[in-house]
């Protein structure tokens, strides 16, 4: 039987700990995240490129990844938002889990340098190139109803799209967790109340997405439901497949935190 | 922010069910629609995670960014409606004794504990166990595992984007009323973290009380 002294010892030593995570996590993570990359930047070289894929506004598609590819989003006419959910190829019960990865990167923010996580405490995606950094995590896609309160009418929308998709993966709507949309400046004012912000949104913003293990993913070219465009703010999408290099030991995605160390030695271990 | 609170109408002698939910263990019932369930936090400071699904259906179950998005705003608290992956109201809070609750932190597990904390506390009893063993007595396994609700959970999140789980502001005996819309599977895992402050560091047992519809 632990004595109370030893428990009041051990709560203790937990808050020092958890007080030294939050430290590292929000004040020196924030120093060392790279800066966002330029619109002009992170060419392509034409042999890297494995396949390329425009989406019709309001489609999806479906994507599968091998560790050491990335995928390249593009919103040419920076009107578009991408919804995305993805699995792990060889174990769909492992999927992305958003509350793990804003909880464990102490943020909401997505930016170039973050990390996507698994359910499982590793990387499904490492954001190595990032444009605007204006990405939404917490509200989500469109839905039927959402739809319909926006146009007037019940159109094409994420929930429908992501069901569809994950049809075609052999997966069901008990597969489908929370989603992470790209181009969507979502931020919060002080009273928790969501606000979209139009002006971080510019014609060719893009991301990439280095895959850190197998995966698969659907993604839905969507407007997303605080768009205020009306109609539907949505025009056609670009993902680029691509080789890239894999995430080197001093690799910014991998080195930015004592978390995303931690996730990254627990998805290695899946491959070594 | 300041939270809103507002007092139960509910009497407690003529709740229909009473239990004491131990210290870092899990709960289930099924719920009708119309009945009222509290959660008292006995002790204070006590993080409960909850997830909800169709009893008819429960590949229909509740869904965290649905109810944010409907609702507009981050935070749970009194006259939030909690709406399913179909988007229909599964049930709403109906009174609220503490105003701070959270459905966007998820639930702690083993493996994100690892992540967080270091190896050695993967080892330690997470609320995702508690789910897992809960839900596989209705057939359901960690696919059927989505973002939960945590009441008496205190994460604010900064403009800016700062996302952090801070002390608890519920009191001893603090509650608050869930009111069904419909039929459910209602689950709970009284959650067993002890690295961050969810918990005031030591997980305590807490309540939970069901009434029946109109019976106050």
């Amino acid at each position: 039987m632990t004595s109370l002294e030893t428990k009041r010892e051990i709560a203790e030593a937990n808050r020092r700990r958890y007080e030294e995570l939050r430290a590292a996590g929000q004040e020196a993570t924030a120093k060392v995240l790279p800066a966002a990359t330029a619109l002009e930047a992170a060419l392509i070289a034409p042999d890297a490129v494995i396949s390329r894929e425009e989406v019709a506004a309001d489609w999806y598609a479906i994507v599968r990844l091998r560790r050491g590819e990335a995928l390249r989003i593009v919103d040419p006419s920076g009107l578009s938002s991408v919804s995305m959910i993805g699995w792990r190829d060889e174990d769909a019960s492992e999927r992305i889990n958003c509350a793990d990865t804003v909880k464990v990167q102490w943020s909401v923010a997505l930016s170039k340098g973050r990390v996507i996580l698994s359910d499982m405490g590793r990387v499904l995606f490492s954001l190595i190139e990032d444009t605007s950094g204006s990405h939404d995590i917490m509200v989500g896609g469109s839905t039927p109803a959402s739809t319909l309160v926006a146009y007037g009418a019940t159109s094409r929308n994420t929930q429908e799209n992501f069901i569809a998709g994950a049809a075609k993966i052999g997966l069901g709507v008990r597969d489908i967790p929370p989603c992470v949309t790209f181009f969507a400046p979502v931020s919060l004012d002080a009273n928790g109340r969501f606000i979209w912000n139009q002006s971080r949104k510019r014609p060719g913003d893009f991301v990439d997405l280095r895959a850190e293990m197998n995966a698969v993913l659907v993604l839905s070219n969507c407007a997303h439901p605080l768009d205020p465009a009306r109609p539907s703010a949505a025009r056609p999408v670009v993902l680029v497949r691509h080789r890239v290099p894999p995430a080197a030991a001093d690799d910014p995605c991998r080195t930015g935190s004592p978390e995303a160390m931690r996730a990254f030695e627990f998805t290695d271990r899946l491959y070594a | 922010m300041t939270a809103l609170i507002a007092p139960s109408p509910r009497d407690a002698s003529k709740a229909s069910y009473s239990h004491d939910i131990p210290a870092e263990r899990p709960w289930s019932q099924v719920l009708k629609r119309g009945q009222t369930l509290r959660i008292i936090d006995s002790e204070g400071q006590q993080a409960v995670d909850a997830l909800l699904y169709d009893l008819a259906d429960p590949t229909e179950r509740y869904s965290a960014q649905d109810t944010l998005r409907t609702q507009g705003s981050a935070y749970v608290e009194l006259g939030t409606r909690l709406v399913s992956n179909k988007g229909r109201v599964m049930a709403r809070i109906t009174a609220d004794s503490c105003g701070r609750h959270d459905t966007s932190a998820g639930c702690c597990s083993c493996e994100s504990n690892a992540v967080r904390f270091g190896e050695a506390t993967k080892y330690q009893h997470a609320c995702r166990e508690n789910f897992i063993l809960e839900l596989s007595k209705y057939g359901m396994t960690k696919r059927d595992i989505v973002a939960n609700l945590n009441f008496f959970m205190n994460v604010p999140i900064d403009p800016d984007g700062k996302f952090t789980v801070v002390d608890g502001i519920s009191a001893p005996e603090n509650y608050v009323d869930i009111t069904m819309d419909i039929d459910v599977i209602f689950v709970i895992s009284n959650c067993p973290q002890v690295n961050n402050p969810c918990n005031g560091f030591n997980p305590t047992p807490i309540r939970v009380m069901i009434w029946d519809q109109d019976r106050f």
